[in-house]
C-alpha cells in the first residue's frame, strides 16, 4: 500500500498528501489517471477508472486507487474480475451490455478498422452466442457464464505487474 | 444519562475484567448493553454523513473510555469531552501511527507490489487490533483493576447463537476481498465485524479453557501471516520472474511463453545434473582410483604430448577424455571406497532413473496443461471472447500495442470472414495441385537433407580412419558444420515453399512447425543411424573377434611384460606382476566413450552456433539497420531487412532438439547435464538481453496457450525417440571390454542381476525370478493395455456427453 501510496503521490504532489492521518478528501482526476504507463496503451482506460470511480466521473480518492489495483492484480478471484469486467464494457452504465456497448468496445479495440457491416456482423454474433435469457443484450449472468467458460480470460486479462 | 453512564461504565469494567483476568462469566445484558449504546451515540453524531468517519469515531471514543476507566477516572460525561476530544486526536494519531507502521513494515518486507495490498489491508487491520488491545491490557494491568463481578453464565442457546454469529463474521472477513463494494464500504464493514468477533471471540471459550482459546485464536491468526509471507516469499524466489514480467509487457505473453518454457527445461535440467553429478561424477573423484593409476585412467603415452592443447581439451579428448567427463574413465571394481558405494549399479540407476523421471515429469506437466486449457477446444463462444478476451493487459509499450491492434483486427476479420462462409475457392484444382507440388518439394528437401548428413558422417568417418591429422579443421568439424548449416537454411526454404501453399495462417504455421520437427528429427535419426552402423561394425567385429582380440591384446601385453623380463617369455602366465607405469599399456577400443564425446562435441557447436546466430542475425542486423538507415537508398526499418523478430517456434524447437541429444548422450558422457545447464543459464541471459535490445515486437501475435501442449507433446516424442538408441545399447551391445564400469561383462543390465545375487538376502532373488517369469509379465501387460482402452473410452463417453449437454443448453436458449 505504501507504493501504491508513492505512486499516486508522484501524479499529483502538490494535491496528494504524504499524510493521511486526516482523511483528507482528495480525488485525482481522470486525466492524470489514464496516463500512468500500465495504463496508457488499454483501449478501456477510461471506463476502468470511470468505473472505479465513487462519483462516476473518472475522478479516483485514494480508497478508489487501491480499490482499483486490487482487482486488476493477480490475486483478485475469477468472480470479482469477472464483476468489474462487465462494468467496465457497459459504456451506458445500465447494468446490461447491449449492441450500443458491444459497438463501442470493438471499435476500442480495432481503433475503428472494420467497415460498419462487419461491425455489426460481430455484434450480432456476440448476442446470438452470449445471450442465454433472449433479451437482446447482456445481463451479468449471460456475460458471466461466457466469460467462466474462456481460457484465455484470467491470463490475459487482468494479470498485472 | 448518568445511569447509563455508569452501567456501561460497569459492562466496562466486566468487559477488562473478563478479558484480563481469564474468568468466564459474562453479564447477559453485557452484548446489548453495548450495542445500544453504541447506537445511541451514534444518534448523537448523525450530523456526520460519512459512514467510515462515523464508524471511527465511535470506535476512538469507544476505546478512550475504557482508557479513561482504566485510569480509574471517574469524572462525569461532560468533563470528559474535552478528554475525550484530545484523547480522541491522541488515540487517532497513534492509530495513524500503527499504520504507518504497518505500511512500512509491509512495504520493506515482501515485495510490496499491487497485489499485496489486497491482503495487507485487513492484515494491517488485525494487527493495529491487536496491538491496540495489548495497548489496553497492559494500561489494564497497570491499573488496579476491580475484578469484583457478578457470575451469571450464558445459556447454552445464546452461546450458540454467538458462535454462529462469530462464525458467520469470520467468515465475512475471509470472503471481503471478494465483495465489488467501494473500499470505504468494505473498510468500514471489516472493521465493525473484526470488532464483533474479538469482542465475543475471547468470551466464548469456558473455564480455564478460555485463555487456551484465546491463545490458540492467535496462534492460528500467527500461522496465517506466516503462510502468507511464506508465499509471498516463495514467489520472490522465482529465479528470472521480473526480466520475464518484463519481456511479457513488451512482447506480449507468446514471446514470454518461450522464456517460461526454458525456465522449465532449466529446473529439469538442474534435477538432472544433481542425479550425475551426485551419484556418479562425485563418487567417483572421491572413492574411486584416481587418475593415472588405471590403464583406463590414464592418456596413452602416444596422445600425451598433445594432452594438455587447448585444440585438444576444446575437442574433449586428451585430458578431459580420461576424466569423470565420460564413460571410460570409469572402472567396474564393484564397490569402491570405504562406504562400498557401488559404483557400476549406480551409473546404471541414475541412467536408467533420469530418464524415467523426465518421463514422469513432462507427462505431468502435459496433463497439467490439458486441465488448464479447459479439456480441448470450445468454439461455442468464439466471437465474444474474442471481443472480451482478446485485449492482451500486460501490453505497456506503444509499439506492441500497435500490433495487437493489428492483430486482433485481422483476427476478426478472419472469423467474420469464416462466419460469413460465403468465399468460394476459386480454382480448387489449382490450388490442390500446388498443395501436393508444395510438399512434394518439402519432402525432397528432407531427402536432401538427410542423405548430405549420412555422406558427410561417412565420410568423417573414412578421415577417422586415415588419421585426422591429414586435414584441416573443416573436415574435422564438417558433420557438425553441416547439421547447424542446415538447420539455419532449411526453415527458411520451408517458408518459401508454404508460401505456395495458401493455406489459413495457423495452419500454415502448424505445417511449418511439422516440416521442421520433421527436419531436425530426421537430421538428428540419420546422425544416429551413421553412428550406430560404425558401432556395429565395431561391435560385430568385437562379437565375431570379442575373445581372439582379447587374447591378441593379453597376449601382447604378456610379450611386451616379458620383454621388460629381459626378453625371455615366461612359460606361463602367472610371473609376478611388474609395476608398469598405465600410460604404456596397450588399450582395447572404447565406443561408448567415442559416442560420448560426439554428443558433447554436438552439444557445443550447436551451443556456440546459436549465440553467434543471436550476436549476427539478431545484433548486428540491428546495428546495421539503426545506423546506416541515414546513409541508405531505401529505408531500412520498413524494407529489407529491418529489424528481426523473435522467431518463437524456431527457438522452442532448437531447446527441444538439444534436450534430445542431452538425452540420448547422458548416459554415455556424464557431463553432459551440467554442460546443458551452464549453456540454458547463460542462453536465459543471453536471449532476454537480445529480445529487449534487438527484436522487435511480432506483427502476429500468436496465442501461446494451446501450444504449449504442442510443445510438449513434441518434448515427450522426443524423449522417447531419445531414450531408444540408449536402450539398445544397453540390451543389445556388450560393453567394451576395457573401459567403463560394465566392462568384462556380457551385457550392460547384468549389473542388475548380479546386485541380486551378492547384496540381497536370497528369498528376495527368487521372488525377483518368479516376478521376472514371462508367465507373470504377459498377464500384467495384458491388464495394462485393457486398463488403457477402458480408461480411453470412458474419457471418450465423458466427452460425447458433454457434448450433448451444451447441445442441449444452446436449443435451450434457442428456445427462450
Amino acid at each position: 500500500v505504501y507504493r501504491l501510496h508513492g505512486r499516486y503521490h508522484e501524479m499529483a504532489p502538490n494535491v496528494v498528501p504524504m499524510d493521511y492521518t486526516k482523511d483528507p478528501d482528495v480525488k485525482l482526476p481522470m486525466q492524470l489517471i489514464i496516463n500512468m504507463p500500465e495504463l496508457k496503451e488499454n483501449p478501456f482506460k477510461e471506463r476502468i477508472v470511470e468505473s472505479f470511480s465513487e462519483d462516476g466521473e473518472g475522478s479516483l480518492s485514494f480508497n478508489d486507487f487501491v480499490d482499483m489495483f486490487s482487482v486488476l492484480s493477480e490475486m483478485a478471484p475469477r468472480e470479482l474480475k469477472a464483476i468489474y469486467a462487465f462494468k467496465i464494457y457497459d459504456f451506458n452504465t445500465d447494468n446490461f451490455i447491449c449492441k450500443a456497448d458491444l459497438e463501442k468496445t470493438l471499435n476500442k479495440l480495432t481503433r475503428e478498422e472494420l467497415t460498419a457491416e462487419e461491425i455489426t456482423l460481430v455484434c450480432e454474433k456476440v448476442i446470438e452466442e452470449a445471450d442465454m435469457d433472449g433479451d437482446g443484450k447482456l445481463g451479468f449472468a449471460d456475460f458471466e457464464n461466457m466469460i467462466s467458460k474462456a481460457p484465455d480470460f484470467l491470463r490475459y486479462y487482468f494479470k498485472k505487474r | 444519562d448518568g445511569s447509563d453512564d455508569n452501567k456501561e461504565g460497569s459492562a466496562v469494567e466486566n468487559e477488562e475484567a473478563a478479558k484480563g483476568t481469564g474468568q468466564s462469566w459474562r453479564k447477559k445484558a453485557t452484548p446489548r448493553t453495548r450495542r445500544t449504546h453504541d447506537r445511541e451515540r451514534h444518534g448523537d453524531e448523525e450530523d456526520e454523513d460519512d459512514e467510515y468517519g462515523t464508524r471511527r469515531t465511535g470506535h476512538r471514543r469507544h476505546r478512550s473510555r475504557r482508557r479513561g476507566r482504566a485510569a480509574g477516572n471517574e469524572a462525569s460525561d461532560s468533563d470528559m469531552e474535552p478528554e475525550k476530544a484530545r484523547k480522541n486526536q491522541a488515540n487517532q494519531k497513534s492509530k495513524e501511527d500503527n499504520d504507518e507502521d504497518e505500511d512500512e513494515k509491509g512495504g520493506k518486507s515482501g515485495k510490496g507490489k499491487n497485489e499485496k495490498k489486497g491482503d495487507k489491508k485487513p492484515d494491517k487491520k488485525g494487527k493495529k487490533e491487536k496491538a491496540n488491545k495489548k495497548k489496553k491490557d497492559k494500561k489494564k494491568s497497570g491499573s488496579g483493576s476491580d475484578s469484583e463481578s457478578e457470575e451469571e453464565p450464558i445459556t447454552e442457546e445464546e452461546l450458540a447463537k454467538l458462535k454462529e454469529e462469530v462464525e458467520e463474521k469470520k467468515k465475512l472477513i475471509a470472503t471481503l476481498r471478494n465483495k465489488p463494494w467501494k473500499m470505504k464500504k468494505k473498510l468500514s464493514v471489516l472493521k465493525e465485524a473484526q470488532l464483533f468477533v474479538e469482542k465475543f471471540e475471547g468470551a466464548l471459550g469456558k473455564g480455564k479453557g478460555k485463555k487456551f482459546y484465546a491463545y490458540k485464536v492467535m496462534m492460528t491468526k500467527k500461522w496465517m501471516k506466516f503462510q502468507r509471507d511464506f508465499e509471498n516469499f516463495k514467489t520472490a524466489c522465482i529465479p528470472w520472474e521480473m526480466k520475464i514480467k518484463e519481456i511479457e509487457s513488451h512482447f506480449g505473453s507468446s514471446v514470454a511463453s518461450y522464456f517460461i518454457f526454458l525456465r522449465w527445461m532449466y529446473g529439469i535440467n538442474m534435477i538432472l545434473f544433481g542425479l550425475t553429478f551426485g551419484l556418479v561424477m562425485v563418487p567417483e573423484a572421491l572413492m574411486g582410483k584416481p587418475y593415472g593409476s588405471l590403464p583406463r585412467k590414464t592418456v596413452p603415452r602416444a596422445e600425451e604430448a598433445t594432452a594438455m592443447n587447448f585444440a585438444t581439451l576444446w575437442d574433449f579428448s586428451g585430458f578431459a577424455q580420461y576424466s569423470v567427463l565420460f564413460y571410460g574413465y570409469y572402472n567396474n571394481q564393484r564397490t569402491i571406497g570405504w562406504l562400498k558405494f557401488r559404483m557400476p549399479l549406480s551409473y546404471f540407476l541414475v541412467g536408467v532413473g533420469s530418464i524415467g523421471y523426465s518421463f514422469m515429469i513432462v507427462t505431468r506437466t502435459m496433463a497439467k496443461n490439458a486441465n488448464d486449457d479447459g479439456g480441448g477446444d470450445d468454439t461455442s463462444f468464439n466471437f465474444s471472447w474474442k471481443m472480451f478476451t482478446s485485449w492482451d493487459y500486460l501490453i505497456g509499450n506503444p509499439e506492441t500495442a500497435d500490433n495487437k491492434f493489428a492483430s486482433i483486427t485481422t483476427s476478426f476479420k478472419e472469423a467474420i470472414v469464416e462466419e460469413q462462409e460465403s468465399r468460394k475457392e476459386e480454382n480448387i484444382h489449382l490450388t490442390r495441385f500446388l498443395r501436393v507440388l508444395a510438399n512434394f518439394l518439402a519432402l525432397c528437401t528432407l531427402a536432401g537433407s538427410g542423405y548430405l548428413i549420412f555422406f558427410v558422417v561417412r565420410r568423417s568417418q573414412q578421415f577417422a580412419l586415415e588419421g585426422l591429422e591429414n586435414y584441416g579443421w573443416w573436415e574435422r568439424n564438417e558433420v557438425n558444420t553441416v547439421m547447424s548449416l542446415l538447420g539455419m537454411f532449411c526453415p527458411t526454404l520451408f517458408d518459401v515453399i508454404s508460401s505456395l501453399e495458401n493455406y489459413h495462417p495457423r495452419i500454415a504455421l502448424r505445417w511449418q512447425l511439422g516440416r521442421i520437427f520433421a527436419l531436425f528429427l530426421g537430421n538428428l535419426y540419420t546422425f544416429i543411424i551413421a553412428l550406430m552402423d560404425e558401432i556395429n561394425l565395431k561391435a560385430r567385429y568385437l562379437l565375431s573377434f570379442t575373445l581372439e582380440e582379447e587374447k591378441i591384446v593379453k597376449y601382447n601385453m604378456t610379450i611386451w611384460e616379458a620383454s621388460l623380463y629381459n626378453g625371455t617369455i615366461p612359460e606361463n602366465s602367472t610371473a609376478p606382476p611388474i609395476q608398469v607405469d598405465p600410460a604404456d599399456v596397450p588399450r582395447g577400443p572404447c565406443w561408448e566413450t567415442m559416442v560420448g564425446q560426439e554428443f558433447v562435441r554436438l552439444t557445443v557447436s550447436d551451443m556456440m552456433t546459436t549465440y553467434i546466430t543471436i550476436l549476427i542475425g539478431d545484433f548486428l542486423r540491428a546495428v546495421f539497420v539503426r545506423f546506416f538507415n541515414y546513409c541508405w537508398c531505401w529505408d531500412l526499418e520498413y524494407g529489407f531487412p529491418s529489424y528481426s523478430e523473435f522467431d518463437i517456434s524456431g527457438n522452442v524447437l532448437g531447446l527441444i532438439f538439444n534436450q534430445g541429444m542431452i538425452w540420448m548422450g547422458s548416459f554415455y558422457a556424464p557431463c553432459l547435464p551440467a554442460i546443458n545447464v551452464f549453456r540454458l543459464h547463460t542462453s536465459m541471459y543471453l536471449q532476454c538481453w537480445a529480445v529487449m535490445c534487438c527484436n522487435v515486437p511480432q506483427e502476429r501475435v500468436f496465442k501461446a496457450s494451446r501450444s504449449n501442449n504442442f510443445y510438449m507433446a513434441m518434448l515427450l516424442f522426443i524423449l522417447f525417440l531419445s531414450t531408444l538408441p540408449a536402450v539398445y545399447t544397453i540390451v543389445s551391445i556388450p560393453p567394451s571390454f576395457d573401459c567403463g564400469p560394465f566392462s568384462g561383462k556380457t551385457r550392460m543390465f547384468e549389473v542388475i542381476s548380479e546386485t541380486l545375487e551378492h547384496d540381497f538376502p536370497s528369498w528376495f532373488g527368487k521372488v525377483f525370478g518368479y516376478a521376472s517369469n514371462p508367465g507373470l509379465i504377459l498377464p500384467f501387460i495384458l491388464l495394462m493395455v485393457l486398463s488403457l482402452y477402458y480408461l480411453n473410452a470412458t474419457s471418450k463417453s465423458y466427452k460425447e456427453a458433454n457434448l450433448e449437454l451444451k447441445k442441449k443448453l444452446q436449443s435451450v436458449r434457442l428456445e427462450n
